[in-house]
């Protein structure tokens, strides 16, 4: 009976997230938060295009031509599709419920949507793909078994799992060797990517110091020490400089 | 510490319930008599530590496995899962088809094989991991009518529906549009695999095999696994069998089989000079097999050309040979400049050779002796001798085309001024098709070939892949073969033994009339 309750809160929870479509930060509202911003310096460093002549249907996606997305510097000179999260200084005993709702990755333009992603271990990655052509999903996970699947058409959906952290896997497709995505497998919730205004928003953290880490693909890592308490709120910004 | 108590004991328990099953996959797991195996005929290529780095492996590409990844290509397993015991010994035992890795099977006892593949486990923390028990799919066994055309028909409907074309191409010779970016997991430059030729395959080249190959993917390389399209119901098992069975139908029914002399009939009429000639269907075509040219400097390592298809006719004065090689590209192609990068980079050379800025062509040649040799003696087979010249044939994707000369070794070319030789090529969806022509008897008696009829003339081959990172001596050759003109059959063949016939029954006659009349 205990065990039932159990299932149908976790349920419950699970439709509720579903619902209001939270960020993994809160999956545990209560507690402490990190916030900031990644700032960008230097000159701005542009992308290369990215020929689609191959794929019409990809192509004909797009009015300007398709860019990478190496390095994104957003219009307020910060910096996005950096994995920020908590590297060290969580409870050696703490464990954390994956959320039931699947993280989701599209495949549309011959692009991925996002690019830089995370996911708690257990929890469902359901790929998706938006394009009338074969993509293949490579995941070139080291301390997860990695996977290679197809999806020839638009709508299909696989779902995969994770079984161990792992920051990052690289995600990448052959037929299309532009695409790539990134992955950050965590076995706790408190992580976020920055998105177009380079902030981001860690909640839920229980007192304690931590490491924190913000990744990116081309300007690597920097770490910062914080110390919350309570239900306090820090801000902690980090800067990445072109090179 | 409660825990782990409780764990160890569950481990226990349940590996003496296994132990049976244990015993029937891998029987004896001894890794101490593995290491040994391994380190005697396995660590050269793969490396001490088992992550494909030994010695051998800068020269190789495909790369050797890394062991410590437990990343396999050919399994039983689907996308991502550890192989099986019995996948990793069929590795062992068959090798890899297409790559440096030979078959074990004939060469170490069974307990070595068992003892070394235990021991490769033993590179991968995953296969200590004692909750991951790799399981194989269950495959189907191929429906009925795999030949027919209309099997083949929805086969190639699937082939084209999946996208088997982005990498493997059209026609199947691993020259999609997608060909000239595939990499492996460790960035290594790799060739999407030409499905004309299934000897190859690296898992194997029967239906079965092609299909087992769909169902899992082949890990570590850009090849999917495509079992998630049936369980979404985007096509049924029996299409997926019809894919395999019409990848299978692209290449011949058995591996070809090197035959040393070439024969060249003769033709009433005119000599096909055209590379797809109709003429062309007729004549018998031979396989000659080319390998890395390993023996001077710059060496090559990783030839892109592995065979040539070569076919020979002529007429009373003039010689056609047509030489058909699958090419995944058609060089000089800037597509493929990054590709040449990344295989220069890879393979280890005698020389640091940078990226070329332009493309290279692809080039062949074909070598004579500069004269028909009386007895065995023939010149050095890699472009002959200051001494022992060799007369020679050579094309260019680009530039002039054909041309003739004589070569004095690797280093000296001297091309003819006047060539008199023909030469047309074509390429078409991953092949190339050259046709040389040439008189039988020519003027200049001191520097090219006279050809004669009913003779054996030495004849050898060269290729060389300008968008694999071949030229110079970085290039495929082959061994001597023979080239024979036939004669036609003149009417004394047939004549002959009619004639014998009779004269043998009158004599029989002569003697029976003799002996009769004695007596």
């Amino acid at each position: 009976m205990r065990r039932l309750g159990i299932i149908a809160g976790v349920a419950v929870v699970g439709v509720l997230g579903g619902l209001l479509a939270v960020r993994p930060g809160d999956a545990a509202p209560q507690g402490a938060s990190v916030t900031g911003r990644v700032r960008f310096t230097g000159t701005k460093p542009t992308n290369p295009r990215i020929d689609m002549s191959e794929e019409a249907a990809c192509k004909n996606k797009y009015t300007t031509p398709p860019t990478a997305e190496t390095a994104v510097v957003n219009a307020n000179g910060t910096l996005a599709n950096v994995f920020v999260y908590v590297k060290t200084g969580l409870p050696a005993d703490a464990k954390y419920q994956a959320p039931a709702t699947p993280v989701v990755i599209d495949q549309e333009g011959c692009r991925y949507h996002p690019h830089v992603l995370g996911i708690m271990v257990g929890q469902n990655l359901e790929i998706r793909n938006s394009d009338p052509v074969l993509h293949n999903i490579k995941a070139k996970a080291t301390k997860n078994r990695p996977f290679n699947v197809s999806q020839p058409s638009a709508g299909m959906k696989t779902m995969r799992t994770f079984s161990a952290p792992e920051v990052m896997v690289a995600l990448e497709c052959n037929v299309h060797g532009w695409m790539n995505a990134f992955l950050g497998v965590l076995p706790h919730p408190f992580y976020a990517v920055t998105g177009t205004d380079g902030s981001f928003s860690i909640k839920g953290l229980p007192a304690g110091t931590y490491t924190i880490e913000a990744w990116h693909e081309k300007y690597g890592t920097q770490t910062a020490t914080v110390t919350v308490t309570g239900t306090g709120a820090k801000t902690q910004d980090f800067t990445f400089a072109a090179r | 510490m409660i825990e782990r108590a409780l764990v160890v004991r569950i481990v226990f328990v349940l590996g003496i319930a296994s132990f049976p099953f244990l015993v029937s996959r891998l029987p004896a797991q001894d890794t101490t008599a593995g290491k040994q195996v391994y380190g005697k005929w396995c660590a050269g290529c793969h490396g001490d530590n088992g992550a494909g780095d030994g010695e051998a492996a800068p020269y190789m590409l495909p790369r050797p496995r890394d062991f410590t990844g437990a990343i396999y290509q050919i399994r039983s397993t689907g996308s991502g899962e550890l192989p099986t015991d019995a996948d990793l010994l069929r590795a062992i035992d068959q090798g890899l088809p297409g790559t440096a890795m030979p078959g074990w099977e004939t060469r170490l006892s069974d307990r070595e094989r068992r003892d070394v593949a235990a021991y490769l486990k033993t590179f991968s923390s995953f296969f200590a991991d004692t909750t991951i028990r790799p399981q194989a799919l269950q495959f189907s066994g191929a429906p009925g009518g795999g030949g027919s055309a209309d099997a083949l028909r929805i086969g190639r409907q699937f082939y084209d529906s999946i996208g088997c074309r982005k990498c493997h191409g059209d026609r199947g010779r691993g020259d999609g549009p997608s060909a000239a970016t595939l990499k492996d997991d460790a960035g290594m430059p790799i060739f999407a695999a030409d499905l004309t030729e299934n000897w190859r395959f690296n898992g194997g080249g029967t239906a079965e095999d092609i299909y087992h190959r769909l169902r899992t993917g082949l890990d570590g390389t850009p090849m999917p696994s495509f079992s998630d399209l049936l369980d979404q119901k985007f096509l049924t098992d029996e299409q997926l069998w019809r894919v395999a069975q019409y990848v299978r139908s692209l290449s011949p029914a058995e591996p070809p089989v090197v035959r040393d002399v070439i024969h060249a009939p003769q033709r009433q009429g005119q000599l096909p000079r055209a590379p797809d000639d109709s003429a062309w269907a007729a004549v018998e075509a031979y396989w000659f097999p080319l390998v890395g040219q390993v023996i001077r400097k710059s060496r090559w390592f990783a030839p892109a050309v592995s065979g040539v298809w070569v076919q020979a006719v002529h007429t009373r004065d003039s010689l056609a040979l047509r030489i058909v090689w699958d090419d995944r590209s058609q060089s000089p192609d800037t597509a493929w400049l990054a590709h040449v990068g990344r295989v220069l980079g890879a393979v280890a050379s005698d020389d640091s050779i940078p990226a070329p800025a332009q493309p290279w062509p692809d080039q062949l040649a074909v070598q004579f002796p500069l004269t028909i040799p009386q007895g065995m003696e023939r010149p050095y087979f890699l472009m002959g001798s200051a001494s022992a010249p060799v007369y020679q044939w050579r094309w260019s994707s680009a530039g002039a085309g054909a041309a003739e000369g004589v070569a004095r070794g690797v280093d000296r070319f001297d091309p003819r001024p006047a060539s008199s030789l023909g030469g047309q090529a074509v390429y078409e969806a991953g092949q190339w098709r050259l046709v040389f022509t040439r008189a039988l008897a020519t003027p200049d008696t001191s520097s090219q070939l006279q050809f004669r009829t009913g003779r054996a003339i030495p004849v050898a081959f060269f290729a060389l892949d300008g968008s694999n990172g071949e030229r110079g001596t970085r290039m495929a050759v082959s061994t001597w073969y023979f080239l024979a003109l036939d004669e036609p059959t003149p009417a004394r063949v047939f004549i002959s033994p009619v004639v014998a016939m009779a004269l043998t029954l009158a004599f029989g006659m002569l003697v029976v009339w003799r002996a009769r009349r004695r007596v």
